[in-house]
């Protein structure tokens, strides 16, 4: 029977044909805990009769939402996963790497055909390496903890399929964030979305990192681009892994089919407070900023930086806006860091924080306050999600970030030369 | 019993902003719930309220605090047109139940709602309105009262630990 990629990833690691709707158990071959949802997650995992968790060596392990601890229960709670990280022997990245998603993909922690979950919704992200790979809550996480395997209803996909070539200074989270406008917040709800197409297929691991980390804002289960020569060129020196020959059947079933054209879009804007409320960029060119956040699991990584440096050529950021910049994990900081890039941003006057999620989440530093607005070039403008509820977040790709930091106000990255 | 209505695509920053998430008990999180979102809700709610919602309620991140927070202020039961998937998964391990009724948009804050869920449907200040069935396995852990407890009983050929 042809499969979808997701129904042969279920199907292989639970040795049986299975196909979208229905339930299994099936073991996971990671899972990934983080300050947030850790904690709880090892309570569940006492109250459920742990003793050792299931491979201390599928387990990952790191801070990144309020570190260096912002507060004393911050403190409190990374200390009490640093306790259990030690006595189950499991490898604890603690503060010094970066943001979870980035993280365990670049560790090569995930490979082709893996089910991986992680106590974060973004874990999704994972897809980009053609994995199976969801968030889960802390029980889930608990449970998988202690026993190695979890329920997951197999899901139906959506395949997402791209042609053309993006324009200059468009790209991957343009595209991602027109296909949320297209699917809706909560089009993909339970289902899978496969990238496919040669604009996917000739995308660098950064972009399909990027499509995939958002599919959870059209409420799916997991991004997923099928493996190839560029999965395997990322993971030749990261880790040991079975190949890469995994991609659907041509007759496999989809709930629906979708056809996108890279090179019809436009800089793309997700206006407050959905993402599914995308405009071209024109549509709020203009509107002013307090605040322009370059970073997090969606766009910290080295090519957004260079995307955002080359936009800022040897300019300076506007005067009225405070411009953070975090790189994702320490390799991708240490890149731009040598490519001159903090340099260029510092003389800029932007502020160059180390790897964390930072303001993405609005748990640490970075809060806006109300009426203020935050041009952000993370995954979530929910009310509330950067500090006030009376403020305003706006999500773009980091070029479109650069150029609003320039100007003080929303603006078209073509438009700066 | 009272009746909290939200609208469509409630996320969990919304049920508890991402500072509170140090916090780890249900009533320490019921005291931020919904705070700068709906004020009025932490310290009015009481045992037995009930949220009533539109689609897509729970949406974002995967934070289990979003439900504890529920819980916590004595919230027992949803009832919205749809649910964002680990919003879903994670209250039925927590043991919050939730309740998918295609009618949800026309429930009032005034109505009485009386909740016949194993027979599948629900009065509202008299009308009767139908709701969807839990999937088995959804159900199996709701029986069990959560997945904490579920995975006591669980049987080792249940599992694939391989
Ligand atoms: S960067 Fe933002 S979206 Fe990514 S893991 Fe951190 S808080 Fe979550």
């Amino acid at each position: 029977m042809d499969q979808t990629i997701v129904e042969k990833i279920f199907s292989r690691r639970c040795n049986k044909d299975v196909v979208a709707g229905e339930v299994v158990m099936a073991p996971v071959d990671g899972a990934m805990m983080h300050d947030i949802t850790g904690p709880l997650a090892i309570e569940k995992f006492y109250e459920m009769g742990g003793t050792r968790v299931f491979d201390p060596k599928k387990v990952i392990m790191l801070f990144d939402h309020q570190i260096p601890a912002d507060s004393l229960n911050a403190a409190e709670n990374q200390k009490t996963m640093r306790k259990f990280g030690n006595e189950q022997n499991i490898l604890n990245y603690d503060i010094k790497e970066g943001v979870c998603h980035q993280v365990t993909l670049e560790k090569g922690r995930v490979c082709p055909g893996d089910i991986v979950i992680g106590g974060d919704s973004h874990t999704c992200t994972y897809g980009a390496v053609g994995a199976f790979a969801t968030g889960v809550g802390s029980t889930d996480l608990g449970f998988a903890l202690r026993y190695g395997c979890l329920y997951f209803r197999v899901p139906d996909s959506i395949r997402a399929n791209v042609t053309g070539k993006f324009a200059d200074r468009v790209g991957a989270k343009d595209l991602i964030l027109n296909i949320i406008k297209d699917i809706t917040v909560d089009g993909a709800t339970y289902k899978a979305v496969e990238f496919t197409g040669e604009t996917v297929s000739s995308m660098p691991m950064a972009g399909r990192m990027t499509c995939c980390n958002m599919a959870i804002e059209m409420g799916g289960k997991v991004g997923i681009v099928p493996p190839d020569q560029i999965t395997a060129a990322y993971l030749k020196d990261r880790a040991s892994f079975q190949g890469t020959d995994l991609a659907s059947d041509d007759g496999a079933t989809y709930s629906s089919w979708r056809e996108y054209d890279a090179g019809d879009l436009v800089p793309q804007v997700a206006v407050p407070h959905n993402v599914d409320q995308v405009v071209d960029v024109d549509q709020v060119a203009g509107t002013p900023v307090d605040q322009v956040f370059i970073g997090s699991c969606t766009n910290g990584r080295f090519e957004d930086m260079q995307e955002a440096a080359e936009v800022l050529g040897n300019r300076s950021f506007s005067d009225k806006v405070r411009v953070l910049v975090i790189p994702a994990s320490r390799p991708e900081y240490l890149k731009t860091l040598r490519a001159g890039i903090i340099e260029q941003f510092v003389e800029a006057g932007a502020l160059v924080e180390a790897p964390c999620c930072g303001p993405c989440m609005g748990g640490s530093f970075g809060l806006i306050a109300s009426g203020e607005v935050s041009f952000s070039t993370s995954n979530r403008n929910f009310k509330g999600r950067q500090g006030s509820t009376e403020g305003k977040v706006y999500l773009g790709s980091a070029a479109t970030a650069a150029a609003t930091a320039i100007t003080g106000v929303i603006t078209d990255p073509r438009e700066v030369r | 019993m009272r009746v909290w209505k939200f609208g469509d695509n409630i996320d969990t920053d919304a049920i508890i902003p991402g500072r509170f998430l140090t916090i780890n008990d249900p009533k320490g999180l019921a005291e931020h719930a919904f705070e700068g979102f709906r004020d009025g809700f932490a310290g009015n709610a009481q045992e037995g309220d009930m949220i009533v919602a539109g689609r897509n309620f729970g949406c974002g991140s995967s934070r289990e605090h979003a439900p504890l927070a529920l819980t916590g202020s004595g919230v027992r039961v949803v009832i919205a047109e749809s649910f964002a998937r680990i919003f879903y998964r994670n209250s039925v391990n927590v043991g919050l139940l939730l309740v998918i009724c295609p009618h949800a948009g026309e429930i009032t804050e005034q109505d009485q709602i009386t909740g016949h869920f194993a027979e599948g449907y629900i009065e509202v200040s008299g009308k009767r309105f139908d709701i969807e069935p839990v999937p088995a396995f959804l159900q199996r852990i709701i029986d069990a009262g959560g997945l904490v407890s579920y995975a006591k009983k669980i049987r080792s050929e249940d599992l694939c630990m391989k």
